[in-house]
């Protein structure tokens, strides 16, 4: 949207931490009307493409996960010319295969008084009214035909006796409508989805991009043009152009090192992409899950999440006298503290992520946490069992007890698992307007790498509803609209933009190649996730942030002095990608802190501590904080811009977000 | 703990390859085995050596992307898991540990550990799905599948596509992993309209990527992360005799 326009404005200067204000961000595409019609009456006014002629346009798929390989079907099945690159050696690989629990739909199916209506609710109420209200409602609505697309692939959704799709309750709400397979929902979806994208590759409409990492956009006059891309088997640079691209790369979690995402999940495209122009919307909402299996020591790689559908059945709790070492069997009934259920009654162990990750957080601040660190607390299934059975117990988690028992070495069927949040998932992202399009035209961002559908907070079993929805039922949409102006450009990478990119991604290499320091890439890493949880995480206050964002810059400055990066970069060499990842989190986490730091108010998984209730719940400030934060980046060590786009609630009322 | 670790490196596709020996030692038995070789790398970096290449993502078992052939097995010395979700404390303190990549005909080496493994991919898109367009679907409660069949299918459809039954098969057979996916297809009534085709062309580009034949040494399932039963292998077998010898009424 070229009318989008940076206002010169004075910078605020405040100490250390500055930004300049930018303009209202008015135009998102959303449609007026009615709630319920919004989606359908936008579908019908989008411009539309022939099929003679969709097969002249090419697009480019960054990533394939649910949302970048479900597109990548739909795109292949309507007609265009798809090309989908990845970083993995198959396209089968991508995180979302990890995820748990499930996928909400408001299928009704329990009759327990599902709609539409209360699936938007609960979401926009979950994100604690940081969300839009038209992009809420059209992921409510097209999370029923998910489910249907889903079991018509074949996906084994878990079932009631009579054949009938069986649902399960999930944290954030009141109603059954979380559709599981087992605990491998997301693998069983995903896999779903490589399916579509391998049969469309059959078929000639993709091609796919293994072992490719995307290292630059390339935009020419604020269209995008297409990639900058590494061959990672033989590290040669290539410039790859399309019709319009689509960035489908997941979340920026492992900005912070430790976190459940997959080692190589990264930022890389989506930060390339703010480089160049894209709006990045509330980077530093990012969810901190609940049910993690604590850290162990200083080698970690990863910390592994089970399930919040453990919540279901698992009861949470701690021993009711501070450092309490015996073991939890010996711990009698009357003195273990069911704290969820004693704080929040009406919702119990399934309190929203946000409200369950504080609370793990606060009672072992007040000393009462388990564990040989004391930065835990019990999950505990012993009702559970003695009430259904080992047998159902195994089959709603058995696959989640036996991980648990190979990391810990300890068996849940005899004490209870040990739990403590760690990241997990970037509700921030690239800004979108309502058809997912960045500001950049031609340029999309879908899934966990836009911003859109979770406000402030994501409830579970919501993120596999907004990869799927964005990738099979709104972009293949939605899209059509751009590229029907499109047809008569003829693609080349001939330019001085592609040149240009191509020419700053080989400095970047080399300039990283020749460093020749001391320190590994990991060493640099674990320091910036380090500073980034101590002071940009389950909790937030100003002048931590101040030091975060002091040490983020030195820790960046001696990252490109001191780092040592072996090999070439005419070969495979995993250190070299890792270096290239580690340098954008170093850029981005500077954002982060921005904008932990710009938000004077708690919302939803962002609590700063100057801003909460006397019992420590989030206290939002709507007067001058509901809007979404879209920052453009203007030069390294430059205060970035930030642009308002206004939250308008029509239909539904923020209140105060209770779990009582 | 201490281990002395024998491990395959080979420069590229066209180097040779050789074993080379390396020492760890303070490894604590909680340390995971791609962790071990994290701490290896870190080392060898710090001494300007080159690290040793290695395929990992998810590390929690799900993304099939590891896979080491340790010890003469895929995936370590215990059964049914991943390598990443294997830990030092499954070892003895001081023993010797070859580490190989995944060895077999189709699974060319990359870099030392790493093998390409799209074969697996080339085999899925001879059918390895259910053809249904975006949009077309009907209501989800419209096909009642029961619940044992339904579970069956989900036994199958687990398969992470690691390759470690091509690994552990004397053969070099990616059966176990076909047949995962054909059987999964077979249980459930939206597979029935391209069963026969499916089983016939994803068998043929199997045997087209150079794996091996079956011998029903079983070997596979013991490995297999997924615990696919070799029940699979039966089903395909019927599958693909049926789907060849009786006629196929709506063949084109």
């Amino acid at each position: 949207m070229s009318d989008i326009l940076t206002a010169p404005a004075p910078a605020q200067t405040r100490t250390g931490i500055s930004w300049r204000e930018g303009t209202l961000l008015t135009r998102n595409n959303c449609p007026e009307g009615e709630l319920e019609k919004r989606w359908t009456r936008h579908k019908d006014s989008l411009r539309l493409v022939a099929p003679h002629n969709k097969r002249k346009l090419e697009v480019i798929v960054v990533g394939a996960g649910l949302a970048g390989a479900s597109a990548a079907a739909s795109l292949g099945e309507l007609g265009y010319r798809v090309k989908v690159f990845v970083y993995h050696n198959s396209p089968r690989r991508a995180h979302s295969i990890a995820a748990q629990g499930g996928i909400n739909a408001a299928k009704n199916y329990r009759n327990d008084g599902d709609s539409v209506w209360r699936l938007f609710y609960d979401t926009i109420k979950g994100g604690d009214f940081r969300a839009r209200e038209s992009n809420v409602y059209r992921l409510a609505e097209v999370s029923v035909k998910i489910i249907d697309h889903c079991v018509a692939q074949g996906i084994p959704f878990a079932r009631e006796y009579g054949g009938y799709l069986d649902t399960r309750s999930f944290g954030g709400a009141q109603l059954m409508r979380t559709f599981y397979a087992r605990g491998q929902t997301g693998q069983q979806l995903l896999l779903g989805a490589y399916a579509a994208l391998q049969r469309q590759v059959e078929l000639g409409n993709v091609q796919v991009f293994y072992n490719h990492d995307v290292l630059d956009i390339v935009v020419e006059e604020g269209k995008a043009r297409g990639i900058i891309c590494r061959n990672l088997i033989t590290g040669a640079l290539h410039s790859v152009p399309a019709h319009a691209v689509v960035l489908a790369t997941g979340g920026y979690g492992n900005a912070y090192y430790l976190s459940t995402n997959a080692k190589l999940s990264n930022a890389t495209a989506i930060w390339r992409a703010c480089r160049r122009g894209a709006y990045f919307g509330n980077p530093s909402f990012v969810q901190i899950h609940p049910t993690c299996i604590p850290q162990s020591g200083e080698y970690q790689s990863k910390l592994t999440l089970m399930s919040e559908s453990l919540r279901n059945d698992g009861r949470v709790w701690v021993p009711r006298t501070p450092g309490d070492k015996r073991p939890p069997h010996e711990i009698p009934e009357h003195q273990r503290w069911y704290y969820l259920e004693e704080w929040y009654p009406s919702f119990g162990n399934l309190v929203p992520r946000d409200i369950a990750s504080r609370a793990a957080k606060r009672v072992c601040d007040m000393g009462y946490g388990v564990g040989p660190t004391g930065r835990a607390v019990y999950l505990d299934f012993s009702d559970a069992i003695k009430r259904l059975g080992k047998e159902v117990i195994y089959q709603r988690y058995g696959n989640l007890f036996e991980m648990y028992e190979e990391i810990t070495g300890e068996n849940p069927w005899e004490t209870p698992m040990r739990i403590y949040p760690a990241v997990h998932y970037t509700m921030g992202g690239l800004w979108v307007d309502y058809n997912l399009m960045t500001n950049i035209e031609g340029l999309y961002a879908i899934g966990e790498a836009n911003f859109s559908d979770h406000g402030a907070n994501r409830l579970g079993a919501s993120a596999l509803m907004q990869g799927l929805a964005d990738g099979y039922f709104i972009l293949p949409y939605t899209i059509g609209d751009y590229l029907a102006t499109q047809l008569f450009v003829k693609l080349t990478t001939d330019t001085a933009a592609f040149r240009e990119a191509e020419k700053e991604t080989q400095q970047r290499i080399d300039r990283l190649l020749s460093i020749q320091g001391k320190r590994t890439v990991d060493e640099f890493h674990r320091e910036l996730g380090k500073v980034l949880w101590d002071e940009c995480g389950l909790s937030r206050n100003a002048q931590g942030l101040l030091s975060a964002f002091e040490q983020v810059r030195a820790l960046r400055e001696r990252f490109w002095r001191e780092v040592y990066v072996p090999g070439t970069g005419e070969e495979f060499n995993q250190n070299l990608e890792r270096a290239l990842r580690v340098a954008d989190f170093l850029e981005l986490a500077e954002l982060m802190i921005i904008d932990a730091y710009h938000r004077e108010e708690s919302c939803g998984c962002h609590l700063r501590e100057e801003y909460q209730t006397p019992e420590g719940e989030a206290l939002r400030n709507d007067e001058e904080f509901a809007y979404v934060a879209a920052w453009e980046w203007n030069g390294e060590n430059q205060p970035p811009t930030l642009h308002k786009e206004p939250l308008k609630f029509e239909f539904v009322k923020p209140t105060v977000r209770s779990y009582k | 703990m201490r281990f002395t670790l024998e491990i395959w490196r080979q420069k590229n596709a066209q180097d040779e390859g050789r074993f080379e020996v390396y020492e760890v030692d303070g490894i604590s038995p909680n340390t995971s085995f791609l962790e071990m070789l994290d701490i290896l790398n870190e080392r060898l970096i710090k001494e300007g050596k080159e690290p040793v290449a290695f395929d990992h993502d998810c590390r929690e078992g799900i993304c099939g992307s590891c896979g080491l052939f340790i010890n003469g097995r895929a995936h370590g010395p215990l059964p049914n898991i991943t390598t990443c979700r294997l830990y030092m404390r499954h070892f003895k303190d001081g023993e010797r540990i070859v580490i190989e990549p995944f060895r077999a005909k189709p699974f060319p080496v990359i870099k030392d550990l790493v093998v390409d493994r799209s074969a697996l991919d080339r085999i899925i898109q001879k059918g390895g799905y259910i053809s249904v367009n975006t949009g077309s679907a009907p209501d989800a409660n419209s096909i009642p599948i029961p619940k044992a069949v339904a579970d069956r299918a989900f036994d199958y459809a687990t398969c992470i596509g690691c390759g470690a039954c091509v690994a552990a098969c004397k053969n070099a057979s990616a059966m176990l992993f076909v047949a995962a996916k054909v059987s999964h297809l077979a249980m459930l009534p939206q597979g029935q309209p391209e069963r026969r085709q499916r089983v016939k062309r994803m068998v043929a580009q199997m045997d087209s990527e150079g794996f091996g034949h079956c011998s029903n040494t079983g070997a596979c399932a013991v490995e297999c992360p997924a615990k696919i039963p070799l029940s699979a292998i039966a089903q395909l077998q019927r599958d693909y005799i049926w789907a060849n010898l009786t006629p196929d009424l709506y063949a084109r």
